[in-house]
């Protein structure tokens, strides 16, 4: 069953992430591919995050489907104007990659080239409806295609967006523009997802909650100060301070958050930020 | 108002390398507000280079640079400091620059870096609020631009990097998505915000760009 079949029938999903190296050896991807291969549903491949410059998101998502894993490619609206998303776009069809996540992208302010040109030409609900509009069998200039794609579109919400209104009203947008599914930012205090998932019921769509690792008490407070929409309580600080074994501390909370959101989301999204070898020990405690 | 900034002068005597006579023309107008082609400026420009070994043939505030009819005229006034000079130092924006090459048929120098269109808060602030689109939607968004007060430009919402209501970019930056928010919010046009904006048309802003109004059309 494809990622697309899987939201349709409400199946409980999970997935994962996966960063392209900067350069060309792969061999490590690779193999973490091979470890999530048969236990996660589709594994997102990130499009040079933190606009830090990587190898491209679709080569490795190509790579992934050669593994017999079914990738997610992320793309975002940083680096392309509208020619090239669309081009990209059709370009992933062909390789046979279906499941598309729609990003804004980091400002290039924030990542290894300061100095390039940001582009932004189209964002994030206008690629969707882009995308939409390439099913559709025409191009955002009303040009008829030789051969239509078909995809499965996702895109991002952050839950603890403050204020969140303005978040809801642009995932409501994404949402009509055609986003089928949502992978959210990371989660951590599940009360106040709960909350967000009693104002997003109504739009009956696919959530999928964010779990990213905690690897060190210094990474949760960095994250705390930097990172929008994340709160990591303390009480959880504190746990990971007290811990003999970090990544053993790491593999419980997930496992525990992630058994926390079943009843919630409609799937888990792991970012590892590079401990994907943990996944498989958090998906068995969390009986997953 | 065409905000400028003065230039390091390590960079302005580098472009003079080798030039003995100069003649330094000003702008009565924007570089005036923007204390970088004022008469201060100017004067100081003048002891500055005098000081490096110059010889300034004249001292000129022209109102403004920017306009071709009035820097003919200038040119002719000062014909004789012009001739012995072998560059104009601009001390106006880039427009300015221009506008006194085209008029004067000389070399020139900028002496500043223009930097944007922006709104005279009070005196020496300066803040940009229009990026020239040529496609103005300030009307769907309570009068805050998308295209300039967000870095990324975007049309429909706040991006994920909103950070206790600053911008990913910077935290000296407020989200302008949020500002647009509560602006929309105070005037009760929310639904404004929540129609999908289409993608901007960058046709009308090809750049060179000209215009001739119609009015004068009509006359010639």
């Amino acid at each position: 069953m494809t990622l697309k079949e899987k939201i349709k029938n409400k199946k409980f999903m999970i997935t994962s992430e996966i960063g392209p190296p900067k350069g060309t050896d792969v061999k490590t991807i690779l193999e973490e591919a091979r470890l999530l291969k048969g236990r996660v549903d589709a594994v997102n491949v990130t499009d040079s995050q933190s606009a830090v410059m990587r190898l491209g998101s679709l080569a490795v998502s190509r790579l992934l489907k050669e593994e017999g894993v079914e990738p997610v490619y992320q793309l975002t609206c940083r680096d392309r104007n509208r020619i090239a998303l669309q081009s990209d776009a059709l370009s992933a069809a062909v390789l046979g990659i279906e499941n598309i996540l729609v990003l804004t992208g980091d400002h290039p302010s924030r990542g290894d080239h300061p100095e390039a040109k940001p582009v932004f030409d189209l964002d994030s609900v206008q690629l969707i409806e882009t995308l939409k509009k390439l099913e559709s069998g025409k191009d955002l200039s009303g040009k008829e295609l030789k051969g239509a794609p078909k995809f499965c579109i996702g895109a991002v919400v952050n839950p603890g967006a403050d204020p969140v209104e303005p978040e809801l009203i642009k995932f409501e947008k994404k949402l009509k523009a055609g986003a089928e599914f949502f992978q959210t930012q990371g989660v951590y205090d599940v009360k106040a997802f709960a909350k967000f998932i009693d104002k997003v019921k109504q739009y009956n769509t696919c959530i999928i909650a964010g779990i990213i690792l905690i690897k060190s008490p210094d990474m949760a407070r960095f994250m705390n100060k930097n990172v929008a929409g994340i709160f990591i309580p303390d009480s959880l600080i504190n746990e990971v301070e007290g811990a003999a074994d970090k990544q053993d501390k790491a593999v419980e909370i997930a496992a525990r958050t992630i058994k926390e959101l079943k009843g919630l989301a409609q799937g888990v999204h792991i970012m590892s930020l590079g401990w994907n070898r943990l996944v498989p020990r958090i998906l068995d405690a969390a009986g997953l | 108002m065409i905000i400028t900034k003065q230039k390091p002068i390590d960079e302005i005597l580098k472009y003079l390398e080798g030039v003995k006579n100069v003649f330094i023309a000003g702008c009565a107008q924007c570089a005036t507000v923007c204390k970088t082609g004022g008469e201060d400026e100017v004067k100081k420009m003048e002891e500055l280079l005098k000081g490096h070994g110059k010889n300034i043939t004249a001292i000129e505030i022209w109102d403004p640079p920017c306009h071709l009819l009035e820097v003919r005229k200038r040119a002719r006034d000062n014909k004789a400091a012009l001739d012995k000079a072998d560059v104009i130092l601009s001390m106006s924006c880039g427009d300015g620059c221009f506008t006194i090459f085209h008029g004067t048929g000389k070399k020139v120098v900028p002496a500043t870096d223009t930097l944007f269109l922006g709104e005279a808060e009070r005196a020496g602030h300066f803040a940009e609020v229009c990026s020239l689109c040529g496609d103005c939607t300030l009307f769907m968004t309570g009068g805050y631009c998308p295209n300039t007060f967000c870095p990324k430009g975007l049309q429909n919402g706040p991006c994920g990097g909103v950070k206790d209501g600053k911008c990913e970019v910077s935290p000296d930056i407020d989200c302008g998505w949020l500002l647009i928010y509560n602006r929309l919010k105070e005037l009760g046009e929310l639904d404004k915000m929540k129609k999908i904006h289409p993608p901007k048309d960058h046709s009308k802003s090809i750049k060179p760009r000209k215009v001739v109004v119609d009015a004068v059309k009509k006359r010639t």
